[in-house]
């Protein structure tokens, strides 16, 4: 076979064949219970509420819905456990159970990343490849904070703080689960932790996984429904630590509504990062960065860098290579391994999404999206740019939270600090540039929690992650991950 | 007939590295412990608070980026410039009814107050940040830098040592600050401004105002460009008040007790951390 036979025609029509993830193995039950002191438990009034894949708007199982009895079980439980079995054990038990968590979770890993996919619309490849390994990562980092927790605060002695309520959003469910219960048990705390109501599966199976392990009970429960009962947990009396995930908005209410209570919270909320691209950057990589920086997850991501910034010299150059790259994506079947861009997480946030690029139009933002055709059934969103737009634009100042991206362009280094800083937010950014002093003049002057150079939307446990300003208080990930679920006495000064 | 006429001083407030009266022009009688003497006290007002966030919020970029040397060497200085000043601060804190002990005994501390934390500012650093093994190709650190402007609302019961080690952690940190002094200890605000401008601590890093606490919480706490909020004191109506306030702009808000600023106990890093944020930067290791 030679060459001449096979005459390469790079204009020919690409396609992928179909690549789907099979689903056999994968046993999804009919409906779902309460996990409340290592029992799965309905709820006492006995509701139940649809999770429905995003991609086929059809229902995959309905999952009990909590109501104030089934919380007051849920802290009691887990005010038991930690008054009985979980602080009287020591701290290097603890930790074994933990790594078990993360080595079952690896088990379980596909299964889990089909799950994840099915009930929350992510791309296979991206479950498969970020949400699951870093859910197990996570346990598998703190199980081993366990005993060594006198170390990590000099000076100090390392005391649990008690019952947490834990809250986390659609957007990677098993992972934000993982960021939470680690770290909590880790340093000796029980939960109770209550995932979005879209996405309440893998976090059913991590419950079994939980009861597997032999976990004592009530040290983990897990309560699904909607954000009243988030209201609920957030105002327990039982309740000595609340962990948010989720928009600014409601991380404000949970602040109103802990005022003067006395009690320990961390908010990871919001965010509009600002990904500058310098002239002197490899545009080639950069576009790839750019790409991941907002169509990582459709865009639903906290940290996503929805406001491009690039300086002005390069700007026809990247704007046309990155609708040339976009037009590559391939968004569909989110179990299909070849797909880029899977469904949006529900109805609601496709509208919202929708909303705001009307918005954009109206405002004058110039529209590209790829040309892309998305299934009639399921809900989704092309990838979409906007150009022409300015710092007052909404689309520019408010989190969209899909695959939506704002492009800006900039003359000099203190024009661009000045324009990523003008947002409430900071939680993240990013900076492409060969240049490494000019690296370091950026991510120093950019007020925000996690900066990428030279890369984007990068996650790992020993890693600390969260915000600035309006983007919340606290860390999660590393060594300040174990801060919010400590009390630092004084043993010496 | 040959006795002189003292010259007495007029108490100012301090904004933007400038002694001010209230823009207001209002005062409040303050009366020494002893009830033989009085002076008018500046009562600060909302806008007075608002030209201080100001002054702080442009101050803010010079002084973090200050080396931590160099932040370390002003500090020192403030110290050495209030061990030259002890008799009139020993003074003041008797008018302000302590006795001759006691005084003598917060002027010393609060001068070691100062030369522990300048001690701090490049080492507090190297305690709490890390390089982070993550399981990919790149190298990520962390490292902490100043929340902002920080809002101080000082404790009642001093009126020295309580200011300074309110103030001394966020201005290590790099952080700029306005501080209300108490209404009841007002009298050393003078002597710690002349200190911190003779000390070069750049106009507007720190602020210093007088008046009353219940007239201006509300500004103290619901200012959008104040990034963090410092209250000494265990009165619930205020804290709750704070902390609903902070919520409009997710401030970091500190509640602080006795414990937090007498000498012993307040001397600790961690207390630097209350205003500080950390900051994560990847970067890929290759070509």
């Amino acid at each position: 076979m030679t060459i001449e036979n096979h005459p390469q025609n790079l204009q020919a029509d690409w396609t992928y064949d179909p690549a789907p993830q099979s689903i056999e193995h994968v046993d999804i039950h009919d409906s779902y219970e309460l996990f409340i002191n290592g029992k799965f438990t309905s709820s006492k009034d006995g509701s139940y509420r649809d999770s429905i894949n995003p991609a086929t708007e059809k229902t995959l199982a309905k999952v009990a819905e909590a109501g104030v009895e089934d919380v007051d079980l849920a802290v009691e439980a887990a005010r038991q456990a930690y008054e009985g079995p979980w602080s009287q054990m020591t701290a290097a038990e603890r930790g074994k159970f933990l790594f078990r968590i993360a080595r079952m979770i690896q088990e379980r890993s596909r299964e889990l990343a089909i799950v994840e996919s099915l009930d929350g619309g992510k791309p296979i490849r991206e479950s498969r490849d970020v949400d699951i390994p870093l859910a197990a990562a996570h346990f598998f980092y703190y199980a081993g904070w366990a005993d060594k927790l006198d170390y990590a605060f000099p000076g100090r002695q390392a005391q649990s703080i008690g019952v947490a309520a834990q809250i986390i959003p659609w957007n990677f469910p098993l992972l934000m689960a993982a960021w939470k219960l680690a770290p909590a048990l880790a340093t000796g705390n029980t939960l109770v932790l209550k995932p979005a109501e879209t996405t309440p599966l893998t976090a059913m199976i991590l419950a079994d996984i939980i009861r597997e392990a032999d976990l004592p009970p009530g040290v983990v429960n897990i309560v699904t429904g909607d954000g009243d009962l988030g209201k609920q947990l957030v105002r327990h009396p039982g309740i000595d630590k609340i962990a948010f995930t989720g928009s600014t908005a409601v991380g404000k209410e949970i602040m109103r509504a802990l005022a003067g209570k006395d009690k320990r919270f961390t908010l990871e909320l919001g965010g509009k990062a600002a990904n500058i691209v310098f002239a002197d950057a490899a545009i080639d990589q950069a576009i790839e960065g750019i790409v991941n920086s907002i169509f990582f997850n459709q865009g639903h991501v906290c940290c996503a860098g929805s406001r491009l910034f690039v300086e002005e010299s390069v700007a026809q150059e990247v704007t046309q290579k990155l609708r040339e790259r976009m037009e590559t994506l391939i968004v569909g079947d989110p179990l299909d391994k070849n797909t880029d861009i899977g469904a949006i997480n529900s109805i609601d946030q496709l509208k919202r999404i929708q909303s705001y690029v009307e918005i954009g139009q109206q405002e004058g933002g110039e529209l590209y999206q790829s040309s892309c055709i998305l299934p009639d059934t399921g809900y989704w969103h092309a990838p979409t740019l906007f150009s022409n737009v300015s710092q007052s634009h909404r689309i520019v100042q408010e989190e969209i939270f899909g695959p939506v991206l704002a492009i800006q362009t900039f003359r000099t280094v203190d024009e661009v600090i000045d324009k990523a800083n003008n947002t409430p937010y900071g939680l993240s950014g990013g900076v492409w540039t060969d240049k490494g002093a000019k690296i370091f003049k950026v991510t120093r002057n950019i007020r925000a929690g996690v900066i990428w150079a030279n890369t984007f939307n990068k996650f790992d446990p020993s890693s600390p992650f969260g915000g600035y300003k309006e983007s919340g208080m606290g860390r999660e990930g590393g060594v300040e991950g174990l801060l919010p679920y400590l009390n630092l006495t004084t043993n010496t000064r | 007939m040959n006795d002189r006429i003292d010259v007495r001083k007029t108490h100012k407030m301090f904004i933007n590295g400038k002694f001010a009266r209230s823009e207001s022009e209002r005062t409040f009688s303050w009366t020494t412990s002893d009830n033989k003497d009085s002076t008018n006290i500046c009562r600060a007002s909302r806008k007075d608070f608002r030209d201080s966030v100001l002054a702080a919020k442009n101050a803010f970029s010079g002084w973090s980026s200050r080396t931590a040397y160099n932040r370390a060497q002003i500090i020192y200085r403030c110290a050495e410039i209030l061990e030259g000043r002890s008799a009139q601060l020993v003074e003041e804190l008797r008018a302000q009814g302590l006795d001759p002990e006691d005084a003598q005994l917060e002027v010393r501390q609060t001068i070691d107050l100062l030369v522990y934390y300048a001690g701090w500012a490049d080492k507090y650093q190297q305690l709490f940040s890390s390089v982070n093994p993550v399981s990919a190709p790149y190298f990520n650190f962390t490292a902490l830098e100043a929340t902002g402007v920080v809002a101080i609302i000082a404790p009642r019961e001093s009126g020295l040592l309580g200011i300074v080690s309110a103030i001394a952690p966020a201005l290590v940190g790099g952080n700029t600050c306005v501080t209300l002094i108490s209404e009841e200890h007002p009298l050393c605000t003078a002597s710690l401004s002349e200190t911190l401008h003779t000390s070069d601590v750049p106009a507007g890093v720190v602020n210093l105002l007088t008046g009353f606490r219940s007239e201006l919480i509300e500004q103290f706490s619901t200012h959008m460009e104040v990034n963090a909020l410092i209250y000494f004191g265990e009165d619930k109506d205020e804290i709750t008040q704070i902390e609903t306030n902070a919520a409009e702009n997710v401030k970091r808000v500190s509640i602080c007790t006795r414990h937090d600023w007498e000498y012993e106990s307040s001397l600790s890093p961690y207390a630097i951390l209350r205003t500080q944020e950390t900051k994560t930067t990847w970067h890929p290791i290759g070509f």
